[in-house]
């Protein structure tokens, strides 16, 4: 009888629960000691590496990457004096959750673990990150693409290993331009406006692509764009949505989307998926990871789909930007940094780790499979035997160079909506005042972390 | 009596009934111990170390440091956090009320047995409850989806362009699936509530020339008031923590359900995004003595009632 009178209801021990969760996080932040302030100072060579993998020990290794554990498999057999523990604890911001924690407690994190390219900074800042230079995995430069590389290196340190790169292409639905009379694939940004005038007039439940407001997308079309709106030294921050770049994208998409010419559906939703399935959803502008993605997810559009460099500005040679991508890094913490190196060298370098990664969907950074005739001249089904590996591993050495994230990116981004979506999204007005709105709440936060601000 | 004092005369003047006493007091302790021990480990500690926290701040840059009360001045000033709690404040006006009301008259139709099949109904209204949360958020955001979802055939067979997270109704369809979760809880609360009345009151009212509506206000309700009490304090603290309702529903309206929709949601996004774990733990602290003070005085109000 009592029963009723202290079980409240489920809303409530959610909130319970979750204020529990925050106290027990809140205490693992608690530890706060410096132990990761003291540099493992390990000035070595390759050749330590080598030596490292020959002694053998244990390591424990995050990732989300879907070809994970059969890459683990592979190299447990090369070197079995090595054993790893493998763990996925969750995708991007629950696994970045988890590994500041971590980091912050002093204990806890793996040796090694998978690092986003826009989360690099984050923690080259908090120093948490071991310079792989230190091993001398620099002279491996040579292996990766340049916009891969340039965004595992902070300040000429190196703090991982690239894996794989997403260099946007447009992918189109080849149907839905036939229906809708769109003869010729958009080269430029106006014929890309202009087709979606017409796929709208043709069906006004068709459109040319959809946007409800995201901060990653968003950073990748200005990059694209050749902006540069990101400005960090040091300490010092400078966000400048006003450069060249930045405004050349906004006037562009403004036109779409301040003329409603754009989808309202949310990526990665069902309706999403399904809008790619029947049609409606004829193009997107996305990252060289996609296809897997809608061979799993949205069967229907199998034969109608296919890739096409992403449209220029000024109808000159296609430029792209990157879309995603992850490295592995060696956390700090690790006690034995030399192997967890030398597994990060094994998981993106040596060809058989590379291969089984590929085989699994993967879409790699490695120079030499991206030319590999095997990968390239490989024709995909759903895109109606398209070799689209040909295109998306071109637009791999077409990406804008010099491009940075913020340090605080991952808590940028989950604002987006918050302010340019509240903004610009919820009735379609001027892009540039939302993302005034989003630099505003970013400098704010920025200050509170201690940055300055310019 | 004789018993009592043949025990007096039998008990030997070499035991002081003090040395008894203590010897008590202790023993409670073996008794109240575990229980103490658990609910310092999970109730005081993790309440005090947030208090702890909400004196400091922890800086990317700059590291951790003393500051007082300045995470409150802060949130004092900060709109955010005060739009979000007239947010739930809002909710709380509209949704309780409706859910009560209707948890109510259910649990009445169901009391009265008029009704065909009255077990079945009360099943089916309590189904929901049973449901997890996020499976019933997730069920009804399917439902709500304008172009393929329930809502989408709708709006396609009456031609209407009805959308549930538009901005101006995405509160009310929030309320909508906290009042399809919590009806039935609520009407078993009241049910068993208006089980637990004595046969004779009702054999009294009938004898007297009551008719049922009579007999409702003259007895149900007024037996009902304690336990109306303590279901509107229930919902006023599931309101406070809104939280997996909008929680859930985000990711397909980011733009409109903000990481600070709710306060619930703006302590956990301060948190586990914005590693700001010292101003979190303050908005943890100031929201839940607003919601302890609302619930006091709705308890002492209901109370109040209940003696009169």
């Amino acid at each position: 009888m009592s029963r009723k009178f202290f079980k409240p209801r489920s809303r409530a021990v959610a909130g319970l629960a979750a204020a529990v969760a925050l106290g027990t996080v809140l205490a693992a932040c608690g530890g706060g000691s410096d132990s990761d302030g003291g540099d493992t100072a390990a000035a070595g060579t390759q050749a330590d590496l080598d030596a490292a993998l020959e002694a053998g020990g244990e390591l424990t290794y995050w990732s989300w990457t879907p070809s994970a554990k059969d890459q683990v498999a592979a190299f447990e057999k090369a070197y079995p004096n090595v054993k790893v523990n493998y763990a996925n604890v969750g995708t991007n911001v629950d696994e970045y959750t988890k590994l500041t924690n971590a980091i912050e407690a002093g204990s806890g994190a793996p040796d090694v673990a998978q690092v986003e390219y826009y989360a690099i900074p984050q923690y080259a800042l908090s120093e948490s990150l071991l310079d792989l230079n230190s091993y001398g995995l620099g002279e491996l430069e040579s292996s990766y693409t340049a916009s891969t590389w340039g965004q595992v290196t902070v300040d000429g340190k190196l703090f991982g290993l690239p894996q794989d790169s997403g260099p946007m292409a447009m992918f189109y639905n080849e149907k839905s331009f036939e229906a809708a009379g769109v003869t010729e694939v958009p080269k430029t940004w106006d014929e890309y406006i202009a087709a979606a005038k017409k796929v709208n007039e043709y069906n006004p439940d068709w459109h040319i692509t959809s946007d409800t407001g995201d901060g990653g997308q968003t950073l990748s079309m200005i990059w694209q764009a050749g902006g540069h709106p990101l400005n960090v030294d040091g300490d010092k921050i400078n966000i400048n949505f006003e450069d060249e770049g930045s405004k050349k994208y906004t006037a562009m998409w403004n036109q779409l989307h301040e003329a409603d010419l754009l989808s309202d559906q949310v990526g990665w939703t069902d309706e999403w998926f399904r809008a790619m399935g029947d049609g409606s959803l004829v193009t997107l502008l996305s990252g060289a990871w996609m296809p897997g993605n809608m061979i799993a997810n949205a069967a229907a559009g199998s034969g109608d789909w296919k890739v096409a460099p992403m449209p220029t500005y000024d109808g000159g040679t296609p430029v792209t930007a990157e879309s995603g991508g992850s490295s592995m890094a060696v956390i700090k913490q690790s006690e034995n940094p030399a192997l967890a190196a030398a597994f990060v060298r094994w998981l993106n370098h040596d060809p058989e780790s590379i291969k089984i990664f590929i085989e699994s969907g993967g879409f790699p950074s490695t120079t030499a499979d991206l030319s590999d005739p095997a990968f390239t001249g490989a024709e995909s089904e759903y895109f109606g035997g398209q070799k689209i590996n040909e295109v998306l591993a071109a637009a791999a050495g077409t990406v804008q160079p010099n491009w940075s994230y913020l340090p605080i990116q991952a808590y940028a981004n989950t604002i987006f909506g918050d302010t340019a979506g509240k903004t610009s999204y919820n009735n379609n007005s001027d892009l540039n005042a939302g993302l005034a709105a989003w630099k505003a709440k970013i400098d704010e936060y920025a200050t509170q972390q201690g940055f300055t601000v310019e | 009596m004789t018993m009592a004092s043949a025990t007096a005369a039998t008990v030997p003047p070499t035991s002081p009934p003090v040395r008894r006493k203590t010897r008590r007091n202790w023993r409670g302790w073996i008794f109240v111990g575990p229980f103490m021990a658990v609910f310092a480990l999970v109730f005081i500690a993790p309440l005090a170390y947030a208090i702890y926290l909400s004196l400091f701040r922890r800086q990317l840059i700059g590291g951790n440091s003393f500051v007082g009360l300045d995470n409150y001045v802060q949130l004092f000033q900060d709109a955010a956090f005060w739009t979000s709690l007239t947010r739930v404040l809002l909710f709380l006006v509209i949704q309780v009320p409706i859910m009560l009301i209707i948890a109510l008259v259910a649990a009445m139709i169901i009391d009265g047995a008029r009704i065909y099949g009255a077990n079945l109904f009360r099943i089916a209204l309590f189904l929901p409850y049973a449901v997890p949360a996020v499976v019933a958020v997730l069920m009804w955001g399917f439902i709500y989806g304008d172009q393929f979802g329930l809502v989408g055939q709708l709006n396609d067979a009456i031609g209407t362009g009805f959308n549930p997270f538009d901005p101006s109704w995405i509160l009310v369809s929030i309320g909508n699936i906290v009042t399809w979760s919590f009806v039935g809880y609520n009407m078993l609360l009241f049910y068993t509530t208006l089980k637990t009345i004595p046969a004779e009151l009702y054999e009294a009212a009938e004898l007297d020339g009551a008719n049922q509506l009579w007999i409702m206000r003259a007895i149900k309700l007024p037996a009902l008031r304690g336990t109306l009490v303590i279901a509107t304090i229930f919902s006023i603290i599931g309101s406070f923590q809104l939280f997996n309702e909008p929680n859930i529903l985000r990711p397909l309206v980011k733009s409109i359900i903000t990481t600070d929709y709710t306060p619930n949601m703006y302590a956990y996004n301060l948190a586990f995004s914005g590693q700001q774990q010292n101003y979190s733990a303050t908005v943890a602290i100031v929201m839940g003595l607003v919601t302890a003070i609302i619930a006091y005085v709705v308890q002492l109000r209901g109370s109040r009632t209940e003696d009169r």
